[in-house]
């Protein structure tokens, strides 16, 4: 079975290059038997495998499957090869699998769409471009499958193209996440210059041999590759580029910036978890980008009032907890985490876009209200996602990979106290958003009409997901509610497990519990806020100083008004100031000699007889003086 | 001589003295060709002092024909009107 | 010509002494009398040569000579340079020169003058209406228009009172 691997990045592609080319051609029922069956095979295929990986693992626990060589340049031989081991099988599941309900979806949802087969296209390119990240076994083909996302995050974000807004916000996404990428080259550069390899066991075997704890080359190559992780999963300082990139369709929002794309910066982390483990400075950092970015996301969200701009900040506040699992060390935590919010996230995206498109293209929730009567089915999976993303105890997925990652930031020898603080505080935060938006857009009066109703092919995936959302955390269960941790260790197969330092006076009952208190303060302040005394919201926001401080968290902590000015601004100016482009003006500075050398040359074609018998005795004479004289 | 013979041909802007300095000159020559043969005893001074007179006839008479047909088409004898080859 | 000719007579150079006076000042330079009595140019061309002849003019060319007048010069007083001799060249020995080594060249120099004096007729030819004007030999004056078509005026008159 595991001969198949090849096939599940191999099926999108081949979907990609039909769609591209006959496309147009086919009738449009045909489209999404190619786009959705691709994936649903894809998805098939990696089922099979991982009954085949439960039932009985490999030798080591891990498959490697060699296609053939990339190049054979200088001693440095790539290989097109894919490497399977717990990490890379769990989220090739998420991926094929939570994308295949989303081509689901939106084979429905963008039915009337003339670019119907393009986004299909497009949509099955991403998903072999995410697996190949995820099953490449050396860090270029992981960085080639890297690359293929950013492509087609961009052509997706500026899916409709005839709107130049779009484009914008895809050219910022394209460009922010480049800075990161970049990064991440030098990383690579340095990590192949000093190890002399990219494959990834091999680096990481290496680096453990040849680099001390500690030392400033692992912390500078973990830092790099921190640097592209940034970029890519939209954290501090690199995650402007996300809620512009709303901008795209709701499908999109759903796979690419919810549940898959953005979390390839906490693949990278994972799987190159030996480097951070020899730089703890590196892993640090990671805690702190991680806590400081779901403060501060978690504060934006609070504000929004276009739906998924809400839901935008809420993924980046959500990485920002896997950022820190990883910084603390808690790897299998993070990788649970990822795969509770991979299926609430898609699903409030997904019920958001049932509700965008029932109300005729309305973003904005102040112009909501009172739908769960009007769309039951958006309700209630909505509210299950809700409850995920805000950790409601004990039925819920997110309860408890949340609640993991909590325990764990206070409990690893790498934890603190004032990481754990951040996080808890963190919960409160997205309880009140999430409640916030559930309040505004499903309950209290009407505002807007309904105009349509989802039919089966996208209220399925939302129900499936909603399943998920609830049961899905059980396979991860803290000690004193039944102590099931099979998740782990399945992630044990490939990651090394949390280091218990002491617990200093908490224990895990104890977490779980202020981490409950913390979310019942965040839901009563949405629900007095948002349910009692509406207009108590108004006022709240009524004197100067709330309202500056309420811009101040709308426009992400001022993090664009920053960029522009010192970024933007000055490249614009540079490139003014070159308008003539000096470096040209060398190349016409030579046309320009020879124009002035013709002109004078020109002078001396007099046509007058004299000036020429004066020309031939001057030329006489100088002849005989060289002969002369010389 | 032969300077003589190219300053006048330089300043002059008259086309029939320009050919008249041109004689000056190629008289020039032949005195130089006639004084080397006498100097080394050979008649093949005065022999090529012959063919330059001869050629000197032919480029005389080729010369005053020119000279009267640009008489008649530009009305003048000024040398400096015949520059409708300039560039 | 004449100084040049005596020149020629004192370095021992008779036979084209005697060339010199004949055909440079006796042919030439008649030829150049008979071209300006032909274009028959009167006081306006003295009075245009008066005026191009302004003294700026000189200082081009004179420097010109100059240069070369130097170079002969150092030529002439260079070590390398011989005296000239004093034999003198009887026209008996000129001509048996010319008969023996040089008869090809005799005869290319006559051709020469052939395609002279077939190149001056040619060039020197006035154009076919202005010749019939001035000869005012004009055969049908009455019928054709001034430098006009000769073979309509030819059949108008065979169309005329026949």
């Amino acid at each position: 079975m595991y001969h198949l691997l090849w096939l599940i990045p191999a099926l999108p592609i081949a979907s990609f290059v039909i769609l591209a080319i006959f496309g147009r051609r086919m009738p449009k029922k045909a489209v999404p038997v190619f786009g959705v069956g691709s994936i649903g095979l894809s998805a098939i295929i990696a089922i099979l495998i991982a009954i085949t990986f439960l039932t009985s693992p490999p030798q080591g626990n891990y498959f490697n499957q060699v296609l053939w060589t990339w190049l054979d340049v200088g001693g440095f031989q790539p290989q097109i090869a894919f490497y399977l081991d717990s990490l890379s099988l769990l989220m090739i599941l998420v991926v094929t699998f939570v994308g295949f309900l989303i081509h689901l979806y939106s084979a429905e949802f963008m039915i009337e769409d003339e670019g119907y087969s393009r986004f299909f296209a497009y949509m099955n390119l991403f998903v072999a471009s995410m697996c190949i990240l995820l099953l490449g076994s050396n860090l270029l083909l992981l960085f080639l499958g890297w690359e293929g996302v950013g492509l087609c995050s961009y052509l997706l974000i500026g899916f409709w193209y005839r709107d130049p807004a779009n484009g914008l916000a895809a050219r910022k996404a394209f460009i922010v996440t480049r800075v990161g990428d970049t990064v991440m080259i030098l990383g690579l550069f340095l990590l192949f210059d000093k190890l002399g390899t990219l494959h990834i066991q091999e680096l990481m075997h290496r680096a453990a041999l040849q680099w001390p704890v500690g030392s400033t080359l692992p912390v500078l190559a973990a830092l790099l590759l921190l640097g592209g992780a940034v970029g890519k999963s939209a954290q501090l300082p690199l995650q402007t580029w996300l809620p512009d990139a709303m901008a795209g369709p709701t499908p999109t929002s759903a796979l690419i910036h919810a549940a898959t794309m953005v979390t390839a910066g906490v693949y990278l982390i994972a799987r190159t978890h030996v480097l951070f483990s020899l730089a703890p400075s590196a892993q640090l950092a990671v805690a702190i980008v991680g806590a400081a970015t779901l403060i501060m996301a978690g504060f934006a969200a609070i504000t929004q009032d276009d739906i998924k701009r809400v839901l935008a900040y809420s993924t980046i506040s959500q990485i920002g907890y896997m950022f820190l699992a990883l910084g603390v060390g808690a790897w299998s935590a993070a990788l649970f985490h990822f795969m509770t919010h991979a299926f609430f996230k898609a699903l409030l995206f997904l019920g958001a876009g049932i509700v965008i498109n029932a109300l005729h293209h309305e973003h904005n929730i102040f112009k909501m209200g009172g739908l769960r009567k009007e769309l039951p089915v958006a309700f209630w999976t909505f509210l299950a996602a809700g409850f995920s993303l805000a950790g409601v105890p004990l039925i819920s997925a997110g309860f408890y990979s949340k609640g993991l990652i909590i325990w764990d930031a206070w409990s690893s020898n790498i934890g603190s106290d004032w990481l754990w603080a951040a996080a808890v505080f963190g919960v409160l935060l997205t309880a009140l958003y999430t409640f916030r938006l559930i309040f505004i857009v499903f309950f209290g009066e009407a505002k807007s009409e309904v105009h349509k109703r989802p039919g089966w092919a996208m209220a399925v995936p939302c129900v499936v997901l909603a399943v998920l959302s609830v049961v899905g955390g059980f396979v991860d269960t803290p000690e004193f509610l039944g102590n099931v941790h099979s998740f782990t260790d399945f992630m044990h197969l490939a990651l090394p497990a949390v280091h218990e330092g002491a617990t200093r006076g908490l224990s895990e009952l104890g977490s779980e519990g202020l981490v409950t208190l913390a979310f019942l303060i965040g839901i009563y302040i949405a629900y007095y806020f948002y349910i009692q005394h509406r207009e108590y919201a108004e006022s709240l926001t009524a004197p100067a100083i709330a309202k500056a401080l309420h811009r101040f968290w709308y426009t992400d902590w001022g993090m664009d008004w920053l960029y522009e000015r010192v970024f933007v601004r000055p490249v614009i100016w540079i490139a003014q100031f070159d308008r003539r482009d000096f470096v040209d003006d060398i190349y016409n500075g030579i046309g320009l000699v020879t124009e002035l050398s013709y002109q004078g040359v020109r002078k001396t074609e007099t046509g007058r007889m004299r000036w020429y018998a004066a020309g031939i005795a001057a030329g006489s004479i100088i002849f005989l003086a060289i002969v002369l004289f010389l | 001589m032969f300077a003589l013979g190219l300053t006048g041909l330089l300043v002059r802007r008259n086309v029939i003295f320009i050919l008249m300095s041109l004689e000056i000159m190629l008289n020039a020559a032949g005195l130089a060709f006639v004084v080397a043969g006498s100097r080394w005893g050979q008649a093949d001074g005065q022999i090529v002092f012959l063919f330059i007179l001869s050629m000197a006839a032919a480029e005389v008479s080729v010369g005053l024909a020119l000279v009267l047909q640009i008489y008649r088409r530009f009305k003048t004898l000024d040398a400096d009107a015949l520059s409708e080859m300039r560039g | 010509m004449l100084s040049v000719a005596v020149v020629f007579y004192v370095i021992g150079a008779p036979f084209v002494a005697a060339l010199e006076v004949i055909v440079y000042a006796g042919a030439i330079m008649v030829l150049f009398v008979f071209v300006v009595m032909m274009l028959n140019l009167g006081k306006a061309a003295t009075d245009m040569e008066k005026k191009w002849q302004r003294g700026g003019l000189w200082i081009g060319p004179s420097i010109l000579a100059a240069f070369l007048i130097a170079e002969v010069a150092y030529l002439i007083t260079s070590p390398a340079t011989a005296a000239y001799g004093s034999t003198v060249i009887e026209p008996t020995q000129v001509g048996i020169v010319l008969f023996g080594p040089y008869l090809i060249g005799v005869e290319l120099a006559s051709m020469l003058l052939l395609g002279a004096l077939v190149g001056a007729f040619h060039l020197g030819r006035r154009t076919p209406e202005k010749t019939e004007n001035r000869n005012g030999i004009s055969t049908h004056a009455s019928g054709t228009a001034p430098g006009g078509d000769l073979v309509r005026a030819g059949t108008d008159r065979s169309s005329g009172p026949a």
